[in-house]
C-alpha cells in the first residue's frame, strides 16, 4: 500500500513537472533521444550552426510573441520580411541612400505596416486573422511593385560594411546569434517587468476586465503590432546582409513557422500566456527538429508537413490541458 | 380543477455547487389546465430549479414525475419529448432562419430523399401561427422580428409538440401592454386545453390576473403555495422575502459628509431616463430594481463605459465627463462590475497583478514594476478583506468566489476612490462571504466613502444602504430612506405600481 502510495505521489510530481516545464521536458528527451541515435546531432558545430540559422525566425517569433499574448495573430510577418529584405537592398544600392540611411529608413517603412495592422485591428477592431492575412498578400504584391519583381542584390559585397549583421561576428558568436539572444533579453525584459509588459497579459487574457480597470486596450494591441513590425525588420536587416541580396519570396511560409515556434514555446493563441523564454525555447525546438530530419536524410521539403504536425500537436495538447481531456468532440 | 393527477411533480429536489445549496429539497406540483406561478428572490433557486426540470443540471437528490410517471431528464432533447416547453427569457432563435424553420427546427418535415418538404412546413406554421394571432407569418425572417415578436416565435415552438407542461420564464420582461394581452390570451387557451403552465415572473399584477396558485422559494428552499384567490401581495412578500430585517442600525442618522457626487437628469438613450440622483460622503447609496431596469447601465455611464445622450453628472460640485474608463478612474470613480469572471478580473493572472492593474503604471522603480510596490500592496489588502488565497502568485481563477469578489474589491480600494459603485456585490458567493461583503460595504461608508451599491436582492439593499433608489424600466421610481422603506413598497416602485408616489 505504502507503495502505491509512494508511486501515485511521484507520478503526480512527474505530472506537475510536465504540466509546469512540459516543454523543457520534450526538448532534454528530444535532444537525448536525438543525439544517442546520431552523435553528430549535438556536435558543438551543428548546434551553433542550428543556433545561428534559427535566428532570423527566431528575432520574428519574439515580436509575433507580444501580438500572440495580447490575444491576436499575426500571419503578415513572413512577406513583411520579404519587403523589408528587399527594401534595405534597394535603398543600400541607391546612392541618395547607402547602406547608413538605407537602414532607418527601411524600418520606418516596416514600422508603416506594422502600425497599419495595429490601427486596423486596435482601432477599427477588425479581426486580426483577417487583417493579417490580407496583409500577407498585400505586402507581397506591394514588394513586387517594389522591385518591379527583380531580385535585389548587392554589386559591390567587398565594399560595404552592411554584411556585418548577418556575416559577422564579435568574440567568436555569430552576430545574427547575439542580435537574437540580446533582442531576447530586452523584449523579454518589457515582457515580465513593465507596466506595459503587464497590460498586454492582461488585454489578451481578458479584454473586457482590461477595459473594466481602465487600461487603453486599443494602444496596447496596436502597440504590440509595432512590437512585432520591428522584430520584423530586424530579421529583415538580418536576412539581407547574410545574403547580400534577396528574392521577393524570401520570407514565404515563414509566418507559420513562426506561429509554430511560439505556440510549441506554450503561448496560448487564446491569449494571456506565454513569455519570451518559452519562446526561445519554441524556436530551439523547431530548429533543433529541422536540423535532425536533415541529419535523418530527409528531403527537406518535409519539413513543412512536419511543421504542420507540430503546430496540430502543440495546439491540441494545449486545448486539452485547459480542458483536462484529450477527446473532446464538439457537442 | 377535477383532475387530480399533477402535469408534473417535483420531489425533494436537491442541488449543490460548490459552496452553495441552490436548492434545498424542493417539492412542487403542477396540475392539468392550472397556472401555477413560481416565485422568489433573484437568488432564490427558480433558475436552478427550472434547469434541473430542462434537464441542464442534474440533481443531487430528488424525483421528477411526469403524469406521475417517474422521470430522468437527461438533457433538453429528452424533456421535449416528455413533453416540457420551456420559453425561455432570453431567446434561442436562429435569426437568419425562417419562422417555419425555427419552429420546426431539428424536425423538419421531409419529403423522399431527405428533401425538406417546405409546403408542409409552412403550413402546419401558419396553423400554429394564427393561434397565436400574430401579423407576420411562417416565411418571415426570424431576424426582422421584434423581440416580442421573437417570443411569440418561441411560443410557437411549445405548441408544435403535444406539451403535458410549458414553462414561462419572466416571458413579458420585453412585452408592451397590448403584446401581454395577446400572451395571456395564449396561455388562457394553453390552460383550457389541459396543459399545465408554471409562470415565473416578478410582476404582481400579473401573478393576479393569470395564476391560480403561487410557489415560494427563498434562499433554494420551498416556503409553500398559495391560493391566488386567497392571498394578497403582502403574504406573498413576506413569504418571498422570509424575515423582518433589522434596520435600526441605519435609523441613528449617519455621519454624512458633503455631496461627493451627483446626476442631474441623466438619460441614456432609453436605456435609463432623467435620473436624478446623489450620494454624500459616509454614504450607502443603494439601486434595486428587476434585471433590465437600467440599473447597471447607470453605474456604466457613471464609470465613463458609456456616453450620457442627456443630463449632467457632478463629482464634488464640479461638472465632468467621463469619455472613458481611465477618465473616470483619474477622476476617483471605480466600479466592482456585475460580472465578476466577464468583467473583473484576469482568472489566469495572480492575485497580486489582478489588485494593482489598474496602478501599474505608478508602481514602478525605474522602468520597470516594483515587485515590492506591488507585494506591498497584496499584503495590505489581503489582510484588510481577509483574503483567503495560498499566495499571491495563485491565479485568481483558483479561488472560491467570495474571494475573487474580495480581490476586485481590493483592486478598487487600492485606488482610493471619492465613489465606490457596486454592482451586485454578492452575486454567486456563499452566505459566509456575503455577509463579511455587507459588513466591509457598512464599514466603508463609515470610513466616509461614497458608496453606491446596485442589487437584486432585497434583503442585501436593505440591509446595507442608507436611501434606496428603486428603478422599473429606465425610471427612478421612488427614493426610500432607511426610515420609510417598506419591503412591500419597494416591490411595488419596481413593478411599477407606484402611480401616486413620488
Amino acid at each position: 500500500m505504502a507503495d502505491t502510495a509512494l508511486k501515485s505521489t511521484a507520478m503526480k510530481s512527474v505530472g506537475g513537472l510536465l504540466a509546469r516545464q512540459g516543454i523543457l521536458v520534450a526538448f532534454v528527451v528530444f535532444m537525448v533521444g536525438f543525439a544517442l541515435w546520431n552523435p553528430r546531432f549535438i556536435d558543438i558545430d551543428n548546434v551553433f550552426g542550428v543556433i545561428r540559422s534559427s535566428a532570423i525566425l527566431g528575432v520574428m517569433a519574439l515580436g509575433v510573441t507580444f501580438v500572440v499574448i495580447g490575444g491576436n495573430l499575426d500571419l503578415s510577418v513572413g512577406s513583411m520580411l520579404s519587403f523589408s529584405a528587399i527594401v534595405v537592398l534597394d535603398l543600400h544600392e541607391n546612392p541618395a541612400f547607402g547602406p547608413a540611411l538605407a537602414i532607418p529608413a527601411m524600418y520606418a517603412m516596416t514600422l508603416a505596416l506594422g502600425a497599419l495592422n495595429g490601427f486596423l485591428i486596435g482601432y477599427l477592431r477588425l479581426n486580426s486573422l483577417i487583417v493579417t492575412l490580407g496583409m500577407l498578400s498585400a505586402i507581397h504584391g506591394l514588394t513586387l511593385t517594389y522591385s518591379g519583381g527583380q531580385n535585389m542584390d548587392i554589386a559591390n559585397q567587398s565594399e560595404t560594411w552592411f554584411g556585418v549583421f548577418g556575416r559577422g561576428s564579435a568574440l567568436g558568436i555569430p552576430v545574427p546569434v547575439l542580435i537574437f539572444a540580446g533582442l531576447a533579453a530586452l523584449l523579454g525584459m518589457i515582457l515580465a517587468k513593465t507596466p506595459f509588459g503587464r497590460k498586454v497579459y492582461a488585454v489578451g487574457g481578458n479584454g473586457t476586465a482590461a477595459t473594466f480597470s481602465g487600461i487603453p486596450r486599443a494602444r496596447v494591441v496596436f502597440a504590440t503590432y509595432l512590437i512585432s513590425a520591428f522584430c520584423v525588420a530586424t530579421a529583415g536587416l538580418i536576412q539581407a546582409s547574410r545574403t547580400m541580396g534577396a528574392q521577393n519570396t524570401v520570407g514565404q511560409g515563414l509566418e507559420l513557422e513562426v506561429l509554430a515556434a511560439v505556440i510549441l514555446g506554450g503561448a496560448s493563441l487564446l491569449g494571456g500566456s506565454g513569455t519570451i523564454f518559452k519562446t526561445v525555447i519554441g524556436v530551439l525546438i523547431l530548429g533543433f527538429i529541422q536540423n535532425g530530419l536533415l541529419l535523418a536524410g530527409l528531403e527537406f521539403y518535409v519539413q513543412f508537413v512536419v511543421t504542420w504536425i507540430i503546430i496540430i500537436l502543440a495546439v491540441w495538447l494545449d486545448i486539452a490541458t485547459k480542458r483536462g481531456k484529450l477527446w473532446s468532440p464538439i457537442a | 380543477m377535477t383532475q387530480h393527477t399533477p402535469a408534473l411533480r417535483l420531489e425533494g429536489i436537491v442541488k449543490t455547487f460548490p459552496g452553495v445549496r441552490a436548492l434545498d429539497g424542493v417539492s412542487f406540483s403542477v396540475l392539468p389546465g392550472e397556472v401555477h406561478a413560481l416565485m422568489g428572490e433573484n437568488g432564490a433557486g427558480k433558475s436552478t430549479l427550472m434547469k434541473v426540470l430542462g434537464g441542464i443540471y442534474q440533481p443531487d437528490a430528488g424525483r421528477i414525475f411526469i403524469e406521475e410517471r417517474e422521470t430522468v431528464m437527461r438533457g433538453p432533447l429528452e424533456a421535449k419529448a416528455e413533453g416540457v416547453m420551456f420559453i425561455h427569457q432570453e431567446l434561442s432563435l436562429a435569426e437568419e432562419l425562417s419562422v417555419a424553420e425555427n419552429v420546426y427546427l431539428g424536425e423538419l418535415p421531409r419529403k423522399r430523399f431527405g428533401r425538406v418538404d417546405w409546403a408542409t412546413l409552412y403550413a402546419r406554421t401558419d396553423a400554429i401561427l394564427q393561434k397565436l394571432k400574430v401579423r407576420f407569418d411562417a416565411r418571415t425572417r426570424v431576424g426582422e422580428l421584434s423581440i416580442a415578436n421573437q417570443q411569440m416565435v418561441e411560443i410557437a415552438r411549445a405548441l408544435t409538440v403535444n406539451a403535458k407542461a410549458v414553462i414561462f420564464d419572466e416571458p413579458t420582461a420585453s412585452l408592451t401592454d397590448a403584446e401581454k394581452v395577446v400572451l395571456f390570451d395564449v396561455i388562457a387557451d394553453l390552460r383550457a386545453q389541459g396543459v399545465g403552465i408554471v409562470y415565473i415572473s416578478h410582476r404582481m399584477e400579473e401573478i393576479f390576473r393569470i395564476t391560480d396558485r403561487i410557489s415560494i422559494l427563498r434562499d433554494g428552499a420551498y416556503r409553500g403555495t398559495l391560493e391566488t384567490a386567497a392571498t394578497d401581495e403582502d403574504e406573498i412578500t413576506r413569504m418571498m422575502i422570509g424575515r423582518s430585517l433589522d434596520l435600526s442600525r441605519n435609523a441613528a442618522a449617519p455621519d454624512l459628509g458633503p455631496v461627493a457626487l451627483r446626476a442631474e437628469g441623466l438619460s441614456c438613450g432609453h436605456l435609463f431616463e432623467d435620473a436624478t440622483f446623489e450620494v454624500r460622503e459616509g454614504e450607502v447609496l443603494g439601486f434595486y430594481g428587476l434585471v433590465g431596469a437600467g440599473r447597471t447601465e447607470i453605474a456604466e455611464t457613471l464609470f465613463g463605459l458609456r456616453t450620457p445622450t442627456a443630463g449632467r453628472i457632478l463629482l464634488k460640485g464640479d461638472e465632468i465627463s467621463l469619455g472613458s474608463p481611465v477618465e473616470a478612474i483619474a477622476r476617483g470613480i471605480s466600479l466592482v462590475p456585475e460580472s465578476r469572471k466577464e468583467q473583473g478580473l484576469v482568472l489566469g493572472m495572480n492575485c497580486r497583478d489582478n489588485i494593482t492593474l489598474p496602478q501599474v503604471d505608478d508602481l514602478t522603480a525605474g522602468p520597470f514594476v516594483s515587485d515590492g510596490a506591488e507585494i506591498s500592496i497584496y499584503d495590505q489588502y489581503r489582510d484588510r478583506l481577509a483574503i483567503k488565497s495560498p499566495s499571491w502568485r495563485t491565479p485568481v481563477g483558483n479561488l472560491s468566489g467570495g474571494n475573487q469578489q474580495k480581490i476586485v474589491i481590493g483592486k478598487w480600494l487600492s485606488m482610493r476612490p471619492e465613489v465606490l459603485i457596486v454592482d451586485e456585490p454578492t452575486r454567486g458567493i456563499d452566505v459566509g462571504s456575503k455577509s463579511e461583503i455587507h459588513n466591509l460595504l457598512r464599514e466603508l461608508a463609515k470610513q466616509g466613502y461614497a458608496v453606491i451599491v446596485i442589487s437584486s436582492e432585497m434583503p442585501e439593499v436593505l440591509h446595507v444602504s442608507d436611501r434606496i433608489v428603486a428603478m422599473y424600466h429606465g425610471r427612478i421610481m421612488r427614493e426610500f430612506t432607511a426610515a420609510e422603506v417598506t419591503e412591500d413598497g419597494l416591490i411595488q416602485a419596481i413593478s411599477g405600481l407606484t402611480g401616486d408616489a413620488a
